[in-house]
């Protein structure tokens, strides 16, 4: 008797999702204890401290922060937004035929705008 | 399979060409103005917005055939008029900025830019006819108003004013969105066209009407009527003064123009239900405008609580919901440009020892100083008033005349009082000036550009009565578009 007869048929198709789980779990115990075990652990006060952005994780609000941190997250965003609507459009464009192609188009050329206003501001350069 | 079906695109002339002119001046300008220098991208974009007028007298009347962008567009002497008049009022909002940014040293090529983007986004306003295309064209214009209300970024009042404007304006951006999803969710489009259709005033679902007055609330946000008013007065003051000239004109206009056709068009049907909304805002605009701008000090200040008594008088012709009161709204709002604009050139022409001063005792002795200056700030506040045979004495004739066609008599009644109680602080103004000593004089060189803007906008002002034809008549047909569909 094999495993496919065992089982009902509709709970069949889940099968390969109860394997995936069971490997996934095992391999992360695995390395979870694996590392607890065999790692070398030196621990000190800077390691064991939570890491924010570069800030003190409980400060005084009023406190002076760098607001570089932002412009990057904030130029990164909207790159990333582009990139996020750039894969439905890549998997539909046999659908939405040439007049979506040249939509995306103009919407990357207007974001390059955007980018070669931010490089000629400085925005990319750190210091 | 590729195919090759292009919308419409030639009604949306004025708009393309406007957004691609703002590219092309941001390009422009960061690669050969310095810092600190902002004519050239300033006298780009004045250009720009008015070459786009003509495209929109043009390509944007109304269309035969196919509509524009799949029906996302709407076009026609309606949105023509209003467009128009925006634009116009940008325009000259730029101009007065160039020296008076100079002189404050807070020049950034950004700023001309930034208007004619927001510029953009009240003219795709006007222009919606979708709740996407709606929320889209107030995005647009909001987002660049936020940082243009804050663009002397290291004024304290500036940035304050900034951050007002960007929360409360972030809530009634929330508050439109939900209510469009209200809308939709109810009647299963977001076309204004099928909307029109679906709402016919008859077992409208309670979620609908819900989603209206949220729709309502959003859009009075932006036009500052009260109870959403909080933030004009703080707004107004912490902005630089050409800014200010802005944000009393252009927005106001395109905001207004879309209660009308939302109202109007696609919710034309539940007229029952959003009338009682709309005199009711109008009633609470035109008494605190009144009441509050009496202690005020400061004339921004003041012009911000004179600027809600006006929204309030405007959505007096919206609540009558007929073709009257469509007419008077637009005949009021192209009256408001004139008079407004021409009271931010006076106050942009108020500086003592090369600084500008703001406060309604600086104008003491103008009369003896300037007193051509002190005329036309006369006939501005007497105008503003609404004292015969001024253009504002007009505009309020019109709007109460629809409320009354309509059977408003109750609102028109409580708006003549509002009109009545507001005329003390406008005439207070002329008090100062021409009956108060002056401890210190202004100073009495007055800018080319401002003495042409208030010499032109007094005499349209002084003698609209004479030939009111033009802007009637234009209001007239605009109005009529909107009832005909």
């Amino acid at each position: 008797m094999t495993v496919q007869d065992a089982l009902p048929g509709l709970l069949q198709e889940y099968l390969p999702i109860l394997i995936f789980l069971m490997i996934a779990i095992g391999l992360a115990v695995v390395m979870a204890f694996g590392s607890m075990i065999i790692g070398p652990s030196r621990p000190d006060s800077e390691k064991l401290s939570a890491y924010e952005c570069g800030f003190e994780a409980f400060n005084d609000s009023r406190g002076q922060f760098d607001v570089r941190f932002y412009l990057v997250a904030i130029l990164f965003i909207i790159f990333d937004l582009e990139v996020a609507f750039l894969f439905p459009w890549a998997v539909s464009l046999s659908d939405v035929g040439l007049f979506g192609f040249w939509s995306m188009v103009l919407f990357l050329g207007v974001l390059t705008i955007g980018f070669i206003y931010e490089w000629k501001k400085g925005a990319l350069e750190w210091e | 399979m590729m195919t090759t079906t292009l919308p419409v695109m030639m009604p949306a002339m004025a708009e393309i060409f406007l957004a691609a002119a703002g590219m092309a001046l941001l390009m422009y300008g960061v690669f050969t103005q310095r810092d600190g220098q902002s004519e050239g991208t300033a006298w780009g974009t004045i250009v720009a917005m008015l070459v786009a007028a003509g495209l929109v007298i043009i390509y944007g009347g109304p269309v035969a055939g196919e509509p524009a962008f799949y029906g996302q567009f709407a076009t026609g002497h309606f949105t023509q008029f209003a467009k128009v008049l925006i634009l116009v009022g940008a325009a000259v909002a730029v101009w007065m900025s160039v020296r008076y940014m100079r002189a404050e040293s807070s020049n950034r090529f950004e700023f001309p830019v930034l208007v004619l983007f927001a510029t953009i986004g009240m003219l795709v306003m006007v222009s919606a006819n979708d709740l996407i295309a709606l929320y889209m064209g107030i995005e647009l214009q909001s987002l660049s108003l936020y940082v243009i209300a804050s663009i002397r970024r290291d004024s304290l009042r500036a940035t304050e004013a900034g951050l007002k404007y960007f929360v409360l304006g972030a809530v009634s951006s929330g508050m439109l969105l939900y209510a469009c999803s209200l809308i939709y969710g109810f009647s299963g489009t977001t076309q204004f066209a099928g909307l029109a259709t679906v709402l016919t005033g008859e077992a409208t679902p309670l979620g609908l009407i819900v989603g209206l007055v949220f729709l309502i609330s959003g859009l009075a946000f932006k036009i500052s009527a009260v109870p959403f008013h909080m933030w004009t007065p703080d707004v107004y003051e912490g902005a630089p003064t050409p800014v200010t000239a802005l944000f009393a004109v252009a927005p106001k206009i395109a905001a207004v123009c879309l209660i009308l056709r939302t109202m109007m068009g696609p919710f034309g049907g539940l007229i029952a239900d959003w009338q009682q909304v709309i005199t009711l805002i109008s009633i609470a605009s035109m008494v605190l405008g009144a009441i509050a701008a009496i202690q005020q000090t400061n004339l921004k200040r003041l012009m911000a609580y004179s600027s809600i008594g006006h929204m309030g008088f405007a959505l007096v012709g919206v609540a009558a919901g007929n073709q009257a009161g469509a007419q008077a709204v637009l005949i009021y709002m192209a009256i408001y440009l004139f008079m407004n604009v021409g009271t931010f050139a006076v106050i942009l022409s108020m500086r003592k020892e090369g600084r500008y001063v703001e406060n309604i005792a600086d104008l003491a002795g103008l009369n003896k100083s300037h007193p051509l200056m002190a005329l036309a700030m006369l006939i501005f506040m007497f105008s503003m008033a609404g004292i015969p045979p001024l253009a504002g004495f007009f505009s309020k004739w019109y709007v109460f005349f629809a409320a009354i066609e309509a059977g408003l008599f109750g609102l028109a009644v409580i708006g003549v009082l509002a009109s009545v109680v507001g005329a003390f602080y406008y005439i207070r103004i002329i008090k100062v000036m021409y009956f108060d000593e002056a401890e210190a004089p202004l100073d009495s060189k007055i800018s080319r550009e401002m003495r042409i803007i208030m010499g032109f906008t007094a005499v349209v002002s002084l003698l609209f009565f004479i030939l009111p034809a033009p802007v009637v008549d234009q209001a007239a047909a605009a109005a009529q578009t909107l009832f005909t569909n």
